[in-house]
């Protein structure tokens, strides 16, 4: 047994447990009592504190599907559509532009990547304004372009330094072999690299999905009318139109929009916590 | 076999080897194109761009007016609100920052400790790095820190009356910092990652030199972890100048009362997309940049008295 297992005696690992339950309790407390208010009748949630409602009812989920005039289920839907869209367009361009970097000889690579990498630490807020004007101008506000269309265009470089580190990390000899076959470029990369990559793809896919599932501000810009709203907007209206009035509802939307990342989560752990650990995202 | 087929066509070889190279050389700026656009449209050019405007008056309806450096006086000589939003902006990062980092390097090292269901711990700890940036997540703090709320229930089993917490001009960016401090997730997975690679001997070496925990803890992990805690503090500094969302829906959109909760990005966003001032928010936007520039650079000159790269190699 090592040193640092001896270190950790009977009743202080007994302590080192109760700390860390206490602290996940503390954490995910707010989140459980979101869940449990969500099937509350309105009127328990902040007189009775308990966990079980007297009767779990569902009446606060079909309230806030349609609380708005729009049914929430455009509002996922718009999410999805975008989500969609972003992975798509995420794991073309960037897994283009990697191939290039990591793969192919051409004058200015490093100081291309080196620029890439430069973009990455960019405030948003210095092309916020003339990006802005420019999808005005294009006629593009109200649509969806704004945010899926920079994704086409390997505008997040992240992708492009995770890909790059991953296809820096496996043998050439494949693709040399296919060279020697006489295979060019673009085959090399459609039936050699591509299939490679596939850890890495659904890296960038995860944490593409989390993003844009959670991006506010871009969609706050670009987004106006009710039918092309996506979830955090259709939350951000119905808190604003309801005010203080449908907790329930709200939290049973909550906790619907929250689902689908949670589901993520269980479903990906371990790419996750690995990408997560190995590059900053988050 | 290939070796009689290569001599005989030795000199087609070649050629063909060499259009190939070209080919290949055209190929890696084919496969950059996307990139190209993207740099060109949406980074290059709009930066120039909101560089110009920052110097000019713009109310995107009519043409944008030379105003020279007016914008930027009026933001350091004329502007409560600006001066409001830079103090609000930088209490958040200067306390949630460390706090979150430090809490992260805390639980990692309780949970590199070969505890049973630390793999279970570090998902729960971790998911709310995942949710934390959500609109979702900034209603529910709201409601948990309200008036009739979560945590104002919990301090009435103690008969104490809580404030609302969120509203209140006192405690609102500290609910803020809080949900930052909640997502402390993210850095302690890299903690994580970083304390697995550690060279045991030297923990069993300081060990048997009877060094106790806590000395273990100051003259091993701490300088072993300096570059990642480096890196932590700079990642976390970069997100937390721009924090947006929980700022824009805990306060409606207001910025708190008194403006306790109007971050940097929230008072930029309300001059130019509420306001419609394009000129000023360019500006704010450039004043931006430099701060959270000169903040990582602040960072890293700071790092060489702290920082500890492994000199064995």
């Amino acid at each position: 047994m090592s040193v640092m297992g001896q270190g950790v005696r009977r009743p202080r690992r007994l302590v080192l447990h109760v700390v860390l339950v206490a602290l996940a309790v503390a954490m995910l407390y707010p989140l459980v009592w979101m869940v449990a208010s969500s099937v509350k009748p309105e009127n328990e949630i902040f007189t009775s504190h308990s966990l079980l409602p007297t009767r779990a009812e569902f009446a606060n989920y079909a309230h806030g599907w349609s609380g708005l005039g729009t049914s929430f289920g455009v509002f996922l839907g718009n999410s999805a559509l975008i989500a969609a869209l972003s992975i798509v367009g995420n794991l073309v361009s960037c897994s283009l532009v990697a191939y290039a970097i990591a793969r192919l000889e051409f004058r200015g690579r490093r100081l291309i990547f080196a620029i890439m990498m430069g973009t990455v630490m960019l405030p948003q807020h210095v092309v916020l304004v003339p990006q802005y004007i420019l999808f005005v101008k294009l006629g593009l506000t109200d649509t969806m372009l704004p945010m899926v269309l920079p994704k086409f265009l390997a505008v997040d470089a992240f992708f492009v330094f995770l890909m790059v580190q991953f296809l820096r990390g496996i043998p050439r000899e494949m693709d040399e072999a296919a060279m020697v076959d006489g295979a060019g470029p673009w085959r090399i990369y459609r039936s050699v690299v591509l299939p490679q990559m596939r850890p890495a793809l659904v890296t960038a896919a995860i944490f593409t999905f989390i993003w844009t599932w959670n991006d506010f501000f871009t969609q706050l810009l670009y987004l106006s009318s009710p039918a092309k709203l996506t979830v955090p907007l259709g939350l951000q209206m119905f808190l604003a139109d309801t005010g203080q009035s449908s907790w329930g509802a709200m939290f049973a939307m909550t906790t619907l929009s929250l689902l689908p990342v949670v589901l993520v989560f269980v479903c990906f752990q371990k790419l996750i916590v690995e990408g997560a650990s190995t590059s900053g995202l988050k | 076999m290939t070796t009689v087929e290569d001599v005989s066509t030795t000199r087609e070889a070649t050629a063909a080897r060499t259009t190939r190279r070209r080919g290949r050389r055209l190929a890696g700026y084919a496969f950059l194109s996307p990139w190209f656009v993207g740099f060109a449209a949406l980074t290059v050019g709009p930066m120039l761009a909101s560089l110009y405007l920052s110097f000019t008056e713009y109310p995107i309806l009519s043409p944008p007016k030379w105003v020279g450096l007016a914008n930027y006086q009026r933001l350091l000589t004329d502007d409560p609100r600006f001066l409001s939003s830079l103090q609000v902006t930088f209490t958040y990062v200067v306390v949630s920052v460390p706090l979150s980092v430090a809490v992260a390097l805390l639980v990692a090292v309780l949970l590199n400790r070969r505890v049973r269901g630390a793999g279970a711990y570090r998902s729960a700890f971790y998911l709310p790095s995942l949710l934390g940036g959500s609109v979702a997540v900034a209603i529910l703090w709201r409601q948990v820190f309200g008036r009739t709320g979560l945590v104002n229930w919990l301090l009435g089993l103690f008969g104490l009356h809580g404030p609302d917490w969120v509203s209140d001009p006192r405690t609102a960016l500290g609910t803020l910092i809080l949900l930052h401090v909640w997502q402390f997730g993210a850095p302690m997975v890299i903690f994580l990652a970083a304390l697995r690679q550690q060279p045991r001997e030297l923990y069993e070496q300081a060990a048997i030199d009877g060094a106790g925990p806590l000395r273990r803890f100051a003259h091993l992990t701490l300088p072993l972890l300096s570059p990642v805690i480096l890196f932590n503090l700079l990642l976390s500094m970069i997100n937390g100048f721009q924090a947006f969302t929980p700022a824009y829906v805990v306060s409606g959109g207001t910025g708190g009362v008194s403006d306790s909760s109007l971050f940097y990005t929230l008072y930029l966003y309300q001059q130019g997309f509420t306001n419609f001032r394009m000129g000023y928010a360019s500006a704010m936007a450039w004043v931006l940049f430099v701060i959270i520039a000169a903040f990582a650079a602040l960072t890293f000159g700071t790092s060489r008295f702290w920082v500890h790269y492994g000199d064995e190699r």
